[in-house]
């Protein structure tokens, strides 16, 4: 059946069993692969996303309950990593084999929305779901305070 | 030339939209055809476009360790031109690109910067010295008159892009001897220059192998036999057929796949499938505590292998020892569960083959597909993408296999996915291994003997079919501690408990350093010393200075011998591995049953650095990594399974379980040592001997946590 939703802006419509997982929509049908798949039961957060605003795990969201709403991917944060935290990232020097960074990211935007000056157990609790297995934790941390800042002062 | 390489040339040359002009490889058949375009590609590393777009073929798969920021580096540093505006792609299966460390096209055992250190540097060099060549033929003056600089070639008011002069320079024999810049001239290495790939790996645009297309692709999920290297013997596919999308069910050697228009139709067709019924082989009664129970038999049955010649005699030293310690240490099987699942795309047609993906090994890939399709090897093309991690898993080609089977069965492209429980119970584990030491000590409390025997699994004889009986180099890693100790014997005992073995990040290093760092700890316990200045009496002589100098650095950097609140503790390792020289220090707290690890230490000399900022990346990333095995990961298995399924149960280091990681490198002009492994072992006994400090609970199995409990 056709679904529609609003995609990092844009209105898309497409064929798929209501069932199916966002991800694989977001992935297979539509073609946005910024977006990855690490362990389909919502433990490693490669899948995060944004739901009207709020991060999610497009692993486990059926696509039948984003018809109608706005989903926003790694791909909405900025093509030429203009956003403060694409910047912070690069800065840090964060990506090693980079296969996580785009659910990182999303877990991170989506705490800096709520709040612009997260401590370190904020930082703790918005980013422990998102899994690295290269180990880039600490850089991720400072780029959040650094996009922070920037945040902050725009 | 084969079929191979131009298709590789031509598919590599996708992305600056030219085709190959003309190219020379050395021992490869000299000259290839002539083709319409506009790509030169003057040796085996190095193609230039036109436009003047340097591209460098990096024989090395970009895995998360850097290589394709340090390997074009090195290209750079001798070609002279702007490091930002050059390209990488990853280099075909051919033996061009053979890693001359590991004799193979692989990507692993911290060997890419040591054995790219001087290719790359000649490649350049040869490049360079073949554009001026093209540059004065061209304008009639002597080579030695000219610079290539920035790009472009000058000299005597004439100057020229290397894009210009590149299809001319293409048709120049390599020279055989290129003078390669001195140290002191380098602009690019020894820089922490930002990673090229950082930018398309945080706006969703860097290709995986879970990324990649081909026309006409579709996807299968693969119903694996619940015993590794099980077969299916019958199965019920009818309600599996029914399923949207389905194109066909089709048996494989160890499972079943489902193939279809997308990967969710697969992966939900699958769970259709009735009925399997599964030759499960050898391996179906296999359990953990078996392997153990078969692991200690073998301590008393088989016969040692030494190591090395033995020093002294050992066993006498310590029978006349005034005192002596001994003890065991076991470390855990464990699990790659790099982040991107297994992931690959065959496209068999006829007697070619195309492979499409996340590998670490080209030529295995090559190989392996080849061997179940019945093809020769060179029919074979490998695309490699960027690895969504790799750590060892994607050495072991069994993907290649399988694709390549599922391709060939529906006659269509098939990119095959595992599943992260497929992942989980269908690795290639590192082995479990048991450490046993014994150690005299005089009265001043110096040992006088010291004798290390390991009995483990050799993953080589599996893999590539090493000899029985024969020394393993890859469970021996580091087993040697640099110690002065007049009386030693190191042995070594293989026994093959039956499970299937991999190469995972520091492979032996990893239990070899735990016994051995844990076990200085304890004898300098015995001796009433302090672990550190312990250490360092055992390591007088020229020969130990820079294992002195992480040793000194890590600790002052830690503020070794500081007062700490009850609970909390230091502690120390240092090993050498990969010819890097490393030490770190463990701040830890144990509260009731739960390791924290507030911050790690770790000084290193890695020889000269081509990118301190990649070295200090990969040393962080070995310490969580590390880590992550240390304190928590375990695989268990019963009656041939493997007991965990996914990361709820297989319990990896989380952002809020993340130390603070300090590094600190020595600068050296030694030749270049491994980084990407090393600091993967040395945590696990400097946590180890923290726990002691703090808890008072010597801890000698990993993972640590669970042996705390029993401790």
């Amino acid at each position: 059946m056709a679904i529609s939703f609003n995609l990092n802006g844009t209105t898309v419509s497409v064929q798929a069993e209501p069932d199916t997982p966002l991800l694989w929509v977001i992935r297979d049908e539509v073609g946005l692969t910024g977006t990855k798949f690490g362990c389909g039961a919502a433990l490693c957060g490669a899948c995060t996303v944004h739901l009207n605003g709020s991060p999610i795990r497009s692993c486990q969201t059926p696509v039948s309950a984003v018809a109608g709403k706005k989903v926003a991917t790694v791909e909405s944060l900025s093509a030429d990593n203009s956003h403060p935290l694409q910047k912070a990232w690069i800065k840090h020097q964060v990506p090693q084999c980079g296969y996580c960074q785009s659910g990182q990211l999303m877990s991170a935007t989506a705490l800096l929305s709520k709040n612009k000056n997260p401590s370190d157990a904020d930082i703790d609790n918005a980013m422990s779901g998102n899994l690295c297995r290269c180990g880039t934790y600490n850089r991720i941390r400072a780029a959040i305070k650094d996009a922070a800042a920037e945040m902050r002062n725009a | 030339m084969t079929t191979t390489r131009r298709e590789f040339l031509k598919s590599a040359s996708l992305g600056t939209g030219v085709a190959v002009l003309s190219m020379y490889v050395p021992g490869m058949g000299g000259k290839e055809a002539q083709a319409a375009g506009s790509m030169h590609t003057p040796n085996v590393w190095v193609h230039i476009a036109d436009d003047n777009t340097i591209t460098l073929i990096s024989h090395m798969s970009e895995m998360g360790q850097g290589v394709h920021t340090s390997l074009p580096m090195l290209i750079a540093e001798e070609l002279n031109v702007d490091i930002n505006k050059v390209k990488v792609t990853t280099a075909p299966a051919d033996p061009a690109y053979v890693n001359g460390l590991l004799g193979a096209q692989i990507t692993g055992g911290s060997t890419s910067i040591r054995d790219a250190w001087e290719k790359l540097r000649i490649g350049g060099a040869q490049v360079r010295t073949m554009l001026i060549q093209a540059a004065a033929n061209k304008w009639g003056v002597d080579a030695s008159s000219l610079t290539a600089e920035n790009g472009m070639v000058s000299g005597g008011g004439n100057s020229a892009t290397y894009g210009s002069l590149a299809a001319a320079a293409a048709s120049i024999p390599v020279p055989k001897d290129v003078k390669l810049k001195d140290a002191s001239d380098f602009r690019l290495v020894g820089k922490a220059i930002p990673r090229l790939d950082a930018p398309s790996k945080v706006n969703g645009t860097a290709i995986f192998g879970i990324d990649a297309k081909v026309p006409g692709m579709v996807y299968a999920s693969i119903e694996m036999s619940p015993v590794i290297e099980g077969k299916p013997v019958s199965f019920d596919a009818e309600a599996a057929k029914k399923m949207p999308g389905v194109i066909d069910i089709v048996a494989i050697d160890n499972g079943v796949a489902v193939v279809a228009d997308t990967y969710w139709h697969a992966f939900s067709a699958r769970k259709k499938i009735k009925s399997i019924k599964w030759d499960l082989g050898a391996g179906a009664n296999l359990s953990t505590a078996e392997m153990w129970a078969g692991t200690r038999a073998a301590e008393k049955t088989v016969d040692a292998i030494k190591v090395r010649p033995d020093v002294g005699d050992a066993k006498a030293a310590i029978a006349g020892a005034a005192k002596v310690v001994k003890a065991e240490y076991m470390t855990q099987l464990m699990g790659h569960q790099q982040l991107e699942p297994t992931v690959f795309i065959a496209d068999v047609r006829g007697d070619t083959c195309v492979l499409t993906g996340s590998t670490q090994f080209q030529q295995g890939a090559q190989g392996t597909a080849a061997a179940v399709l019945g093809i020769k090897p060179e029919n074979v093309t490998v695309n490699t993408t960027l690895l969504g991690g790799g750590f060892g898993r994607r050495v072991c080609v069994d993907y290649a296999g399988q694709a390549a089977q599922v391709s060939k069965a529906v006659g269509r492209p098939v990119k095959i996915l595992w599943t992260r429980e497929d992942e989980m119970k269908n690795d290639f584990y590192r082995p479990l291994g048991l450490n046993r030491l014994e150690a005299g000590l005089d009265a001043s409390g110096k040992p006088v003997g010291i004798k290390h025997q390991l009995t483990s699994k050799s993953i080589t004889q599996v893999l590539f079919g090493l000899p029985k009986k024969t020394l393993d180099p890859f469970m021996v890693e580091a087993q040697v501690a640099p110690y002065n100790i007049p009386n030693t014997a190191h042995d070594l005992i293989i026994h093959d408990y039956g499970f299937r073995p991999g190469y995972l990040r520091a492979v032996s290093h990893t239990m070899n350093c735990f016994a051995n760092e844990s076990f200085m700890d304890e004898l300098a316990a015995a001796a009433g010393a302090d672990p550190v200045a312990y250490r360092l009496s055992l390591l007088q002589g020229k020969e130990n200075e820079r294992f002195v100098a992480v040793l000194k650095l890590a600790a002052e950097k830690a503020g070794w011998g500081r007062k700490l609140p009850k609970g909390r503790a230091l502690g120390v390792a240092l090993m050498e591995g990969y010819g890097t020289y490393m030490a770190q220090v463990a701040e830890v707290s144990v509260t009731g049953g739960v390791v924290k690890v507030h911050k790690v230490t770790v000084a290193c000399d890695c020889g000269h650095t081509v990118n301190p900022g990649i070295v200090s990346q990969q040393l962080e990333g070995g310490i969580i990594y590390g880590l992550s095995g240390a304190l928590y990961g375990d695989i268990t298995v019963k009656n041939g399974r493997v007991e965990q399924s996914n990361f709820n149960d297989f319990r990896i280091v989380r952002q809020n379980e993340s130390p603070e990681i300090s590094v600190h490198l020595i600068a050296s002009t030694e030749k270049p040592g491994g980084v990407g492994e090393p600091s993967t072992s040395l945590i696990g006994p400097a946590v180890a001997n923290a726990i002691a400090a703090a808890a008072g609970k010597r801890v000698r199995s990993m993972p640590l946590e669970k042996g705390l409990k029993s401790a």
